[in-house]
């Protein structure tokens, strides 16, 4: 039986953690790659960089990042943050990357989607979507709107909308970030993960608001979600990604326990 | 030495990391003639099966891994390197290499919270005991990412079994020399790394 996925989410800025991260036994709080190694040991299922520097030398230490962690770490990864076309698609995967994640560009030039999808293959190109809780209106018909830049710029396109036109441009899974719930450690935002799940015939990863094991039950069941992104609640020590998953296949999830 | 196929198909880096990882000696060659030549062969890939056949026969690869199998040389397929070495495939409706009965389908599910592709952790049932595999236990779990999957006409190559839905397919294939995954098993931790090992230790 196909396993619910634990995604950890790890900001990068110029190569360091942007997020201090705190480790139960190490003392090295910045260092993305023992991060990545740290979880992979732990059991996480899959992981995903957001690289949020702008500059161009930072783009490059981010291959460092990612060639490093490939070289530790055997479990799926994908890279987001900046990537613009096919290039910088194909040295993320040169690098080691499983996937690459789009976002504002994809938004921007929606032919981004078919573009990976033909050239890195539709199951490696996923599509990140940040969304902000609207009211329900003719230009906005499911109450969510899509943002970038980081939530700083609203894009006047329905959510459920851009979800379906990722799928159908090739986009092979779908991040559903909710910008309401992001960093507020009280859970994902279900309704908006459950319309989009059950709208798609592609896998749905949820995004925001994990603080706790509960959150991440609620969205994998009644969210139905594929897949379950956390971050500040494994980064700051509060749980360990084994914990979590401990506790979800006791509450009767499926999740792998074998590693 | 270990010759990993290149056939512009994916990402064959992490296939190679692993086997630094574990202690194999392997090189990336899209040279038909380094591929007769290597002790072992992996055939890895992603992406579609249609451009990935017909690079297969333009970089003249596909009669080269025909030749190694009936050389009787070890050979490790993973992913799309599983599917392609059936009689079909599905996707483009391509003619594939032939050396293992059967053809490739796509999902068709009624219900709609079963996802395509088929993309996570899963675990495999086993069928029958195979070398490759004497480490891993039934029910352990692999990463699987595909959307087409094995329908094999001779049981007795279907090591082992998955489901997804209500589908049961074949996650791992053995023929002779032949040995194959749909699991990534590069990307499926340290059970898939053991996997890797037992292939470059396997003596057919």
């Amino acid at each position: 039986m196909l396993t619910k996925r634990i995604i950890a989410c790890l900001d990068v800025r110029a190569g360091r953690l942007a997020k201090s991260v705190r480790f139960l036994d190490t003392k090295d709080i910045g260092d993305p790659v023992k991060a990545a190694k740290e979880y992979y040991d732990d059991g996480l299922d899959e992981l995903v960089f957001y690289d949020i520097t702008a500059s161009s030398d930072g783009r490059d230490i981010m291959l460092d990042v990612v060639e490093n962690v490939a070289a530790q770490v055997y479990i799926p990864f994908s890279v987001g943050g900046g990537i613009r076309n096919v290039e910088d698609a194909n040295r993320l995967l040169g690098a080691g990357a499983e996937k690459i994640n789009v976002n504002s560009a994809a938004v921007q030039r929606p032919e981004l989607i078919s573009e990976c999808a033909l050239a890195i293959g539709t199951q490696n190109t996923v599509l990140s979507m940040d969304i902000l809780k609207v009211r329900e209106s003719r230009e906005f018909p499911s109450g969510y709107e899509i943002v970038i830049d980081g939530g700083r710029k609203r894009a006047s396109i329905d959510a459920l909308q851009w979800a379906l036109r990722g799928e159908e441009l090739g986009a092979g899974e779908l991040v559903i970030n909710s910008i309401d719930a992001d960093g507020t450690r009280d859970g994902y935002e279900i309704a908006l993960t459950r319309m989009i799940s059950e709208a798609v015939s592609i896998p749905v990863i949820a995004s925001g608001g994990a603080g706790e094991p509960e959150h991440i039950l609620e969205v994998l069941t009644e969210g139905k979600a594929d897949a379950a992104l956390v971050a500040s609640m494994v980064h700051y020590g509060d749980y360990t990604v084994r914990e979590i998953k401990e506790w979800l296949q006791s509450r009767g999830v499926n999740v792998r326990l074998r590693y | 030495m270990i010759v990993i196929i290149d056939y512009d198909a994916g990402n064959l880096r992490s296939v190679q990391r692993a086997c630094e990882k574990v202690g194999i000696m392997s090189e990336v060659s899209s040279d038909p003639e380094r591929v007769l030549s290597a002790e072992k062969i992996i055939f890895p890939g992603v992406g579609s099966a249609e451009s990935a056949v017909e690079t297969l026969k333009k970089r003249g690869l596909d009669n080269a891994i025909v030749d190694f199998f009936q050389a009787g040389k070890p050979i490790l397929g993973i992913c799309l390197g599983l599917q392609i070495l059936l009689d079909h495939t599905e996707e483009g409706n391509k003619k594939c290499l032939g050396m293992v009965s059967g053809a490739c389908e796509r999902f068709k599910f009624s219900d709609r919270s079963l996802k395509i592709p088929h993309i996570g952790w899963n675990d495999i049932q086993i069928n029958f005991k195979h070398p490759v595999i004497e480490k891993i236990k039934d029910g352990d779990q692999f990463y699987f990412v595909h959307s087409y999957y094995a329908k094999l006409i001779h049981e007795e190559e279907i090591v082992s079994y998955t489901e997804y839905g209500n589908m049961k397919f074949c996650s791992v294939l053995a023929k002779d020399n032949l040995f194959a995954t749909q699991f990534h098993l590069e990307k499926s931790g340290e059970l898939g790394l053991k996997i890797l090992k037992s292939f470059g230790d396997w003596n057919p």
